[in-house]
This record gives structure tokens, C-alpha cells and sequence, in this order.
């Protein structure tokens, strides 16, 4: 199967370095302190915050920063083949753990010491690349809440095809298991790389050209979602001068 | 350009998954055609004053877009020089690709043609041209409306941009064209544009077409099962599937060989073979068990019968059948009937037209050069010029109501029996890849005079100082391997093995190394050789030539004075050998007591050190196997073989052969310990035991009893079978050893267990190939693992995967072993031209005993050839044959397996089928002969 064709289009018809429709829209919950619904192609993302919050179980009590709490979990109805899936099913909660770090890394979580913030992400549809869609949504989510961060945290995946690198990779061009899979999330600004994850091998020879593929895409990503940002921003700023 | 964008999500629906893909439409997909101001024109191709065909049809400058069925049946013709500017649609090509592997292939190819001007446009990604497929619309129409939609956007384009140059759409499909039309399209069929080109009307010869029925035939063949039906029954398992193999004996007999099965599948008939081709994928219903049988034991040739049509059914009665009443069902073999067809896998085939008696026909028989395909009906008007031709035919169809499939001509190679024409022909029919080497392949040389920089130097090893010499045959040019010795203090040697660098030279993923991997190995004929790699390095920079600097990659041994190995290390290195030796030459060096140099003394150390290991080896059960090898001296200027040479065989030979094996053997240990999943190593497998039976049977005849539980007990057991009246009866024995052996492969070392490594051949657990990279490319990618595992290259995506490691291994054990077969064919081509003056008279042997046939070999040339015992008037003789015994007997007269016979050698020649060796039995005496 080509996966990108002689006259240098993917399957679904993108170039090799461009990543899909990205579609994002903050504060979708009225609920939830911050929330954000993302669209990466087919895969897209539901994910709200609740807090900071005075922490409910006082085990988990931090004194000098904030708790987090990461929650993520798959729609059953988010595959093609209907699974079910339990709450707390041994891959959502390794998934969960990793989102905590990473996004340890990011919030200012000395602020507010003695509390909790909970993250919850959902995939509504799975089409690939769902760790960083997921990523994405929870940064916009956090966003929406008012949450300080050092920087957005912009996640993209990217492999490597007959020598050539791809970017936001689709579920189809997932299935071919002997590529490699590179997933990472970095900070825009500083380009400081959080999350380098790695399916299937790869030589260190080629790491730096993935990896800067890679880069690329979490940059054009951060693009459009610090656009919607300021748009949110500007919109919310609106209505609150209106009232 | 994202925002420019819009999408529409198609969905497929197939069984009860839904798949939702994306589907992106873009406004940057260009038209290809040079100037065009409304595109980027970087990658344009197409040339709008192009006037390369004349054309009654399409008088002005035009650019034809050929729909999926005219690619697919016309591929003969767009591969034409003459067929230029030619637009191919993504819809087209994804339909091709479906259909047909090789097809897709080969029009990638003509698309990659730079002289071809062929340009692809991705229609389904172009925001104008994707269309979806309508509620009532079929998957095939939609495509068909895709590409009228995509020929109009291209003449509308062609209008907008002020452009004179037309659009020709080309199907053969009258709906479609009828549509077409209806939309102001400019269309024809292939038929009518080939027929309409004015100045190339040898064209015509190269269309496929259905011949028109016009006889009133009874259906000769059972219809084939649709292949959805094929597709639930094999699942079930009330059908088989398997590759079709036609019986190189007998043309109305086959087999199917089953994947993963170790027993064929016996087709008995050309009913049951029904028109499957040798290759073709097949789908088999097994019969019932009292109705199996096994082949007949005849050798039948298809009649060389000058085809009118009355004979389409005729052929069809079958000797076998009637044998069937004869009761030697005891040991039927499970027999089916081929009831449908997988995939075709029909090549273009050479061979020759077969004459018709009436002087204004145009139809014709050919007859393909390959004994397993049949005989194929093409169409052409210029039988004057290819009668007496080799040609090119490929095949299009086999109907049911037909005898023979049907096809078109291709090409004219030259006149029968002319040598280039027949070594082109055995280079065509074993897929040897011979053609020139293209400009970017040559691109990728080293500019000469090429040098060694500092850079170079710094990075390898500076072993100048020692004393390398080689050892080759004569006349060898490209020098892959030399050696070194010096005596250690302590009393041990260091013994250096010294390769060519080609590693160095190829580059991964280099248009040159893309060639070299596709070629495989070279391929030497008994007048030239087929070079891998172009001749600037296999004989220049590479061939590790005297007394000049060359890269190598060396592997140094610490070897004790009994030839253990104490010590192993590899590195890339710089070498000058002193001197090039041949056999014969280094042969004297060692036996003259006068020579005491340096390269005399280490000769003869590696000489002692080489008997010590060859004695290791056979002591674990190596084989050492007989079998002719013949070479010919061949005339420098008109390449005419003028006298037949037997390899002789000395001292020296194995001195080298024993040194590379254990090369090959350090280095295998070496990659597989460090790629344990991906290392490329060889491996022999040990034959099961059936296939000994002949061996022993012919073996008992002469109450020979032989081990074949192992290795090493067949050698031994074969060292001491000798009889008092046959002394070249060992050697015979030998030879039929080497016809029971498999075949040595290539494998990736992630793909099987480590016990089933070894090498039954040259009784080492494991083994690889690492001597010979200027004429193997198995070599090439060993060199590579093995810089890698010392830090001296880079790895590259593709040599670190498994299953790309083991694809690439079976392209080249199928290389090699074409290779092996051309070199055979190349043999006995010169063979011919060898005898065809004289007449010779030669002791031969009888290798296997058939029911109405002997088949002998001559050890003296090397030939082996079946004998039909006849009579003088041509009736085949009563031979009685005794299966036991392995006898044929007719009155007192008595041939059995191992007899010394006495045979005439002489060439026949013959019209139709040029010449070919002719052997006849002069003792006993009987009257016979070959074919
Ligand atoms: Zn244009």
C-alpha cells in the first residue's frame, strides 16, 4: 500500500507535512469551570476542568502545590468496533498517569498549594493521533479556566514513511504497524520538548529528522489554537464589557 | 492552503465496520502542461505544441487520457516510444493497481520515463474533478464518470488557458464512449486511434483484442466459478488454492502447488488443467479419492501440427486417460481439477511463429520458447518478417471454446539460432534485468580519477604494508577477495580475509543501489557476464586489482597452527595487493621448492591452514558434491565456443574456499549476534527423507546400500560406494545426491528458530554470505550489518525491519536461482553451436530410466538429454519398463539406471524450431532418438 502516492499525496489526499482540519471551540460546557471541544480530522475530543478546588481526599493533599487529577477515557462508541470500555481500564489509567505528568510540567501548580485541579478528556471518536488530541483539548480546557500555565502544551504525532517523514498521522496511516510512531508534545515557545513518545523502532540516525517534522507540526497546531484563543478571550471580553 | 480547503468525508461501508476516512480536496493539484499560466508549472511535463504522432484522427497536437481498461489490456502499445503525452488519472491508476500488480508496475515505469511525458493528475484530491458517487451509480460507473468529468475539466482548462491542444479520451468501453460524446468529449477507441497513426502501422500487430468468434464451437472447457464463490469456498474448505505448474515433461499434465504443503496437487489432464497457465494462482476441487491417479510417466510433447482451426477440438482427446485403465492406482497421487482462476500471472513470452500452410493467413500459432506455456493465437499481417524469428507474444485471453489462449505480438528479438538473439532470449526467459544501466544509475559513479582523500584514510585502517595477494580464475576482472598471512611470536598466524568495499559505494536508497537490489547478482553467461553493478566499479574501483590502493572491508583471524580460530575482529581498511594470482599460477608458487618469499611462504601456510579446516568440516558432515561444471573457450573476437573445458579443480581452489567459508561463517555469528531479528543469513535446509527415494532405489539396483539419516552419514556411506565394472559409478551417484538437495536460501533471522538456521550442505549451524559484493547484493547488505555492528555506517529504516529484510531476501534467492537457470541454458546454447559441425561419438550414462525414455549424461560435455526409444520408422518400441529395477527391456536387449551407453552427438536442425542437440544410442544398440 503507498502511503503517499508518486506524486506526493497521503491517502486522504494531504501532503506529507500537513496536518488535518483542526477545529477547536472553548468553553462548550456551561458547567464546568473551563472546557473545550477539539476536532483533529475524524478524531475528536471532549475535555473539561473542574477547580482548582479544595482537594476531596486528604491523602492526596499537597502542601506546597496543587494536585492534579487526570482523567481520560474513550467513548465506546469512539472505534469502529463497539467496545466496551470500563472506567478505569488498565490503558486509560497508565494514559492518565502520563497526562498528569506532562501537564505537572506546565501549570504553575505552586499557585495554589493545598488543592486540586481535575482534568477530564474524553475521545469521542478515535482516528488517530488520540494522546495528542487529547493533550490539546486539555490545554484549551485549561485555558478556558483561567488556569495559569508556563505556555500552551501543543501536542502532533509524526512518522516516518519510506525515508520520509509524516505528520498528524490518520488512524489508516497508524495501522501500518512497522512504522514508527512518534508522539510529542512540546511547549511553543521555548520549544522545550514534554512528551517524546515512541511506537515501534526507530534508528537514532533518523530520530532527528521525526523529530523535527514533528516539531512542525505542534507548531502549526499552536497556531490555530492560540488563535482561537484570543478569539475566545476577545468574544468573552465582549460580553462582560456589555454587561 | 489549509483554510482554502474543503473536505467531504466519504464512507465505505464493508460488512458491518463502518470506516469514515477523510478526504481532503485541494486546489494545488496542477495540469502538467508546460506554460500554463493558471498553475504551478515546476513538475510539467506536458508539451502543448507536441505533435509526436501522425494521426488521420486527431490531426492537431493532442494529449490522450486512456481509461483504466485501456491501460490495462494496451499497456504493450502506451509502452510504445511512439505514444507520448499522455495524461493517467489517479481513478485510473488506483482501478490498474487493483487489477493488476504488474501492469500497475510497469505503467509506474513508463510514468517515471522522462522521455515518456506522461503525467499523472490526482483527480480524486482536486476540488473540481472529485465527484461522489450517485445513489443508483455502480463503483465501476462512478469511476468511468470521474473520468469524463476529468478529460472536460482538462478541455475547459486547456480553452481557459488559451491553449490549441486537444483532449483525446481513449476506452474501449461504448457506454462510457457513447457518454462521453454526449458531453462534447473527443473519444475513441484504442482500436480506432492505433489504427488512425499514420506513420507507425507496425502498431497495429500490438493490440489486444478479443478475436471475433466466427466458428461454431462446442464448448471445450467447464466454465470458472465467479471468484466471490471462490473466494466462501476456499474459506470452507471445499476448494484449494495454489500456483499452477505445468509438467516440464508433459504439457498435458500439472500440478498445483498448495502453499505450506509439502504434497502437490496431481491435475491429470488438459481438462482439469482448464486453461490455467504455469503460475497462475488457481483455485482446485479436489476429486474424489477412486478417481485419483499420478502422472502417466510419459514425456509428451505438444504436436508441432500447423494449426488450422479444425484442430481446436481435436487436441483435446488425452493419453492419459486411457491409461487410467491400466491399474497402477496403488500409488495415485491426490488429484484435483482447476476450477477457477486467482490471478493470472502471464509474462510476455519469447519464442517463435509457427508457419501456416496458407500463404494469406493471419492468424497464427506461436509457440513460446518455455515448454509449460501453450501454444498462443496471435494476429498479424507481417508473418513474412517474424517466420523464422525469435518474438515477444504476450497472451490476452483463453475462451472457453478455444484450444489456445490468445494473444499479440510484442516484439521481434532476431533470427532463430543467431547467438545474440538466443542469449537474449534466455536472459528474457529467465527475467535476468540485462538492459543498460540507466543515466542515473551511472550518475551515482564516482567521478574518476577518483581518489583516496585524508578523510578516507582517517577512518579506516592502513593495512598497505601487508603482503595481500588474490587468487582467481583465469580472465576474472572483477576481484572480490584477497588474502594475507603473517606469522605470529607466539607461534599462531594472523590470517586476514580482504573484500571489496562496495558498501562504501552504494549508498542506501541511491539510484544505484536501487538497481543493484533489483538486479541481485550477476549473471554469468558462457560468453560475458550481466554485471550487477556498472563496470567502473566492478572492475575498476571496487576489484581488489594489484598494486593499487583499494578500500576493503577486512575480517582478521588469530588462527592456532591447527586452524582454530583464536581471535576474530572486522574493519574497514585500505589494501594494496602485491600481486593477482590465477589458480594454476598460485598452484606453482606453492609447489616450486625454489620460491621462498614472503608471498611464497604465506601461501603455502595458508595452504596447510586451509587443508586443516577443510578437514574440520568434513569431519562434522560436510558434503562434498559432484557435478559437472563446464566451461568454454570462447573465441575473443566472434565469441564462437571453440573447445569445451572441464573446471579443473586444485589445491588452490580450496585453499580460497575454505578461508571465505569461514569469513562467511565469523561474520554470520557476527550480525546475527548483533541483529538478532534482522540479520540477512543463508541457510540450506536438510531434505526430508522422500526425497532420497530415488537416490536409494537407483542406489539398491546395484545393492548399494546408502545412509541419508544425516550429513555426515551419507557422506561416509558415499565415500565407500564404488563398484568394480563402473568407475565413474561414485561420481553418478553424487551427481543424483545433488538432485535430491534443496535449495539454499537467503533468510531474515527474525523469521525462523535459530535451529533452523544451519547448513545441511556445509554442516555449519549458522551462515551468511559477506565475499562476494561485486557480484551479489545479499553480500552488499551483510557488508552493511556488519558496519553497523562496529560503528563504521549508519543504519537506514529498511535494514531494521523484518519484514523488508525478508521481502528482499526472496526477491533474491528468486534472482539467483534464474540465474542459476540462465547460466545452465547459456551452457547448452554453446553447447549447440559447439557441435554444430561435427559429429561425435561419447560414452554417456543413464541417469533415470522413464517408461519410454532414458535420460543420459555425458560427462564429458556435460550434457544430459533425454532418449526416446523408437524405431527406425518412428513408432515408439515395446519397451517393457520394470519400475523396480529401474529397467527398460525389449527383446534381449536391456537399459537399466548407471549403464555405460554409447552415444552420437549431433545437432538437428530444423526449420521451424532452429537447431538443438540430437543424441542417439549407438550402444546398445537400438534404434532412437532424442528430442
Ligand atoms: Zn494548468
Amino acid at each position: 500500500m503507498e502511503i503517499i502516492s508518486p506524486e506526493g499525496l497521503r491517502i486522504d489526499g494531504r501532503r506529507p507535512e500537513e496536518i488535518r482540519r483542526f477545529n477547536c471551540r472553548l468553553g462548550v460546557l456551561s458547567r464546568a469551570d473551563g472546557s473545550a471541544y477539539l476536532e483533529q480530522g475524524n478524531t475528536k475530543a471532549l475535555a473539561s476542568i473542574n477547580g482548582p478546588h479544595q482537594a476531596g481526599d486528604k491523602a492526596k493533599i499537597k502542601h506546597d502545590r496543587v494536585h492534579i487529577n487526570f482523567q481520560y477515557s474513550m467513548a465506546t462508541f469512539s472505534t469502529n468496533e463497539r467496545r466496551n470500555r470500563p472506567k478505569g481500564d488498565k490503558r486509560s489509567i497508565d494514559i492518565s498517569q502520563l497526562m498528569r505528568e506532562i501537564f505537572q510540567s506546565a501549570i504553575l501548580t505552586d499557585l495554589y498549594p493545598k488543592s486540586q485541579i481535575d482534568i477530564h478528556v474524553q475521545i469521542l471518536q478515535a482516528d488517530g493521533g488520540n494522546y495528542s488530541a487529547c493533550i490539546n483539548a486539555a490545554t484549551l480546557a485549561l485555558m478556558d479556566a483561567g488556569v495559569p500555565m508556563k505556555d500552551f502544551i501543543c501536542s502532533c504525532t509524526a512518522s516516518l514513511v519510506d525515508s520520509k517523514t509524516i505528520i498528524d498521522v490518520n488512524n489508516s496511516e497508524e495501522l501500518h504497524f512497522s512504522n514508527p510512531l512518534l508522539t510529542l508534545a512540546i511547549l511553543p515557545t521555548s520549544e522545550e520538548i514534554i512528551l517524546c513518545q515512541m511506537k515501534s523502532r526507530l534508528h537514532a540516525d533518523h530520530l532527528e529528522d521525526i523529530l523535527k517534522a514533528g516539531i512542525k507540526g505542534c507548531k502549526d497546531i499552536y497556531e490555530i489554537m492560540h488563535r482561537e484563543v484570543l478569539n475566545h478571550v476577545r468574544e468573552a471580553a465582549a460580553v462582560m464589557n456589555a454587561t | 492552503m489549509l483554510k482554502s480547503r474543503t473536505f467531504v468525508k466519504k464512507t465505505r461501508k464493508g460488512g458491518v465496520v463502518k470506516v469514515v476516512q477523510e478526504h481532503y480536496l485541494r486546489d494545488d493539484v496542477w495540469c502538467g502542461v508546460i506554460g500554463c499560466s493558471s498553475c504551478n508549472t515546476t513538475q510539467a511535463v506536458l508539451d502543448p505544441q507536441c505533435l509526436n504522432v501522425q494521426s488521420n484522427l486527431c490531426p492537431k497536437s493532442h494529449f490522450i487520457i486512456p481509461d483504466t481498461n485501456v491501460v490495462c489490456k494496451q499497456i504493450d502499445i502506451l509502452e510504445e516510444n511512439c505514444i507520448k503525452h499522455a495524461i493517467f488519472l489517479q481513478t485510473v491508476l488506483q482501478e490498474v493497481k487493483h487489477l493488476s500488480a504488474s501492469t500497475y508496475r510497469r505503467i509506474r515505469d513508463a510514468i517515471a520515463n522522462p522521455e515518456k511525458k506522461f503525467y499523472v493528475f490526482s483527480n480524486e484530491h482536486h476540488k473540481k474533478t472529485y465527484i461522489e458517487r450517485g445513489k443508483d451509480e455502480s463503483p465501476n460507473d462512478r469511476n468511468d464518470r470521474a473520468i469524463r468529468v476529468a478529460a472536460k475539466w482538462y478541455q475547459k482548462h486547456m480553452q481557459d488557458n488559451c491553449f490549441q491542444t486537444d483532449i483525446v479520451l481513449l476506452t474501449n468501453d461504448v457506454e462510457n464512449k457513447e457518454k462521453a460524446v454526449q458531453d462534447n468529449l473527443t473519444t475513441y477507441t484504442m482500436y480506432e486511434y492505433v489504427m488512425a497513426l499514420t506513420d507507425s502501422p507496425e502498431l497495429m500487430d500490438k493490440l489486444s483484442g478479443d478475436f471475433e468468434d466466427d466458428e461454431k464451437n462446442q464448448i471445450v472447457f467447464a466454465e470458472y466459478l465467479p471468484l466471490s464463490k471462490i473466494q466462501s469456498a476456499i474459506k470452507a474448505g471445499r476448494l484449494i488454492q495454489g500456483t499452477f505448474q505445468s509438467s516440464r515433461d508433459n504439457y498435458k499434465e500439472g500440478f498445483v502447488r498448495v502453499h505450506g504443503e509439502e504434497q502437490d496437487i496431481f491435475i491429470k489432464d488438459l481438462d482439469s488443467i482448464n486453461r490455467a497457465i504455469q503460475d497462475d494462482v488457481v483455485a482446485v476441487e479436489m476429486l474424489p479419492k477412486q478417481e485419483w491417479t499420478k502422472p502417466s510417466g510419459l514425456v509428451c510433447r505438444d504436436v508441432e501440427n500447423n494449426e488450422n482451426d479444425n484442430a481446436e477440438t481435436a487436441g483435446l482427446e488425452n493419453t492419459a486417460r486411457e491409461e487410467k485403465l491400466e491399474n497402477y492406482i496403488a500409488d495415485a497421487l491426490p488429484s484435483g481439477k482447476v476450477v477457477g482462476i486467482i490471478k493470472r500471472n502471464w509474462r510476455p513470452y519469447c519464442g517463435i511463429l509457427l508457419p501456416n500452410p496458407n500463404p494469406n493467413a493471419r492468424r497464427f500459432l506461436f509457440r513460446a520458447a518455455d515448454r509449460r506455456i501453450p501454444r498462443i493465437r496471435i494476429l498479424t499481417r507481417q508473418s513474412s518478417n517474424l517466420l523464422g524469428q525469435r518474438i515477444i507474444v504476450s497472451v490476452d485471453a483463453w475462451q472457453r471454446k478455444r484450444r489456445y489462449p490468445e494473444g499479440h505480438f510484442v516484439r521481434r528479438l532476431g533470427p532463430i539460432g543467431d547467438k545474440e538473439t538466443e542469449s537474449e532470449v534466455l536472459l528474457i526467459e529467465h527475467n535476468v534485468p540485462y538492459q543498460q544501466f540507466s543515466q542515473a544509475v551511472l550518475n551515482d559513479l564516482p567521478t574518476l580519477p577518483w581518489e583516496i582523500t585524508d578523510d578516507d584514510a582517517k577512518q579506516r585502517e592502513d593495512l598497505r604494508h601487508l603482503t595481500i595477494c588474490s587468487i582467481d580464475p583465469p580472465g576474472c576482472t572483477d576481484i572480490d577477495d584477497a588474502l594475507h598471512l603473517t606469522a605470529l611470536e607466539n607461534g599462531n598466524y594472523e590470517v586476514g580475509v580482504h573484500i571489496a568495499d562496495v558498501s562504501h559505494f552504494i549508498r542506501p536508497g541511491t539510484a544505484i543501489d536501487i538497481e543493484a537490489a533489483n538486479r541481485g547478482t550477476t549473471v554469468y553467461l558462457a560468453e560475458k557476464r550481466i554485471d550487477m553493478v556498472p563496470e567502473l566499479l566492478s572492475s575498476n574501483l571496487c576489484s581488489l586489482r594489484s598494486n593499487v590502493d583499494r578500500f576493503a572491508f577486512s575480517c582478521i583471524w588469530e588462527l592456532s597452527p591447527d586452524a582454530d580460530v583464536i581471535a576474530a575482529r572486522f574493519t574497514k581498511s585500505i589494501i594494496k595487493s602485491q600481486a593477482a594470482f590465477t589458480y594454476a599460477e598460485a598452484q606453482l608458487i606453492i609447489d616450486d621448492k625454489q620460491r621462498n618469499d614472503d608471498i611464497a611462504i604465506s601461501l603455502r601456510s595458508l595452504n596447510v591452514l586451509a587443508q586443516a579446516l577443510n578437514k574440520k568440516r568434513l569431519d562434522q558432515g560436510a558434503l562434498s558434491l559432484a557435478s559437472p561444471e563446464i566451461r568454454f573457450q570462447v573465441d575473443s573476437e566472434t565469441h564462437d565456443p571453440l573447445e569445451l573445458v572441464k573446471k579443473e579443480l586444485r589445491e588452490t581452489n580450496s585453499l580460497v574456499e575454505e578461508f571465505m567459508l569461514l569469513a562467511n561463517i565469523t561474520v554470520a555469528e557476527r550480525i546475527y549476534e548483533i541483529f538478532p531479528q534482522c540479520a540477512l543469513l543463508r541457510r540450506h535446509p536438510s531434505p526430508p527423507l522422500s526425497n532420497f527415494d530415488i537416490l536409494l532405489k537407483s542406489a539398491a539396483v546395484k545393492n548399494i546400500q546408502l545412509q541419508v539419516d544425516s550429513a555426515k552419514m551419507l557422506s561416509t556411506s558415499l565415500a565407500q560406494a564404488d563398484l568394480q565394472d563402473n568407475p565413474y559409478f561414485n561420481t553418478l551417484l553424487r551427481i543424483l545426491v545433488t538432485r535430491c538437495m534443496m535449495q539454499a536460501v537467503y533468510f531474515c533471522s527474525g523469521t525462523l528458530a535459530y535451529q533452523d538456521y544451519c547448513h545441511y550442505g556445509l554442516a555449519t549451524p549458522i551462515y551468511t554470505h559477506f565475499t562476494s559484493p561485486i557480484r551479489r547484493y545479499s553480500d552488499i547488505i551483510v557488508h552493511r550489518l556488519l558496519a553497523i555492528s562496529i560503528g563504521a555506517d549508519k543504519t537506514y529504516p529498511d535494514l531494521m525491519k523484518k519484514d523488508k529484510v525478508q521481502e528482499l531476501c526472496n526477491h533474491l534467492n528468486f534472482r539467483h536461482k534464474m540465474a542459476q537457470y540462465a547460466q545452465r541454458s547459456s551452457v547448452s546454447l554453446y553447447a549447440q553451436l559447439f557441435f554444430r559441425n561435427r559429429v561425435t561419438k561419447e560414452e554417456g550414462y543413464i541417469l533415470f530410466v522413464r517408461k519410454n525414455a532414458i535420460q543420459v549424461l555425458i560427462p564429458k560435455y556435460g550434457i544430459e538429454n533425454t532418449i526416446f526409444l523408437r524405431s527406425a520408422d518412428g513408432s515408439e518400441l515395446p519397451f517393457i519398463h520394470d519400475e523396480q529395477n529401474l529397467s527398460l527391456t525389449y527383446q534381449d536387449i536391456t537399459l537399466q539406471v548407471f549403464d555405460r551407453v554409447l552415444v552420437e552427438i549431433a545437432v538437428e536442425h530444423n526449420e521451424i524450431q532452429g537447431s538443438k542437440i540430437r543424441l542417439q544410442l549407438l550402444e546398445p544398440q537400438v534404434c532412437s532418438f532424442s528430442v
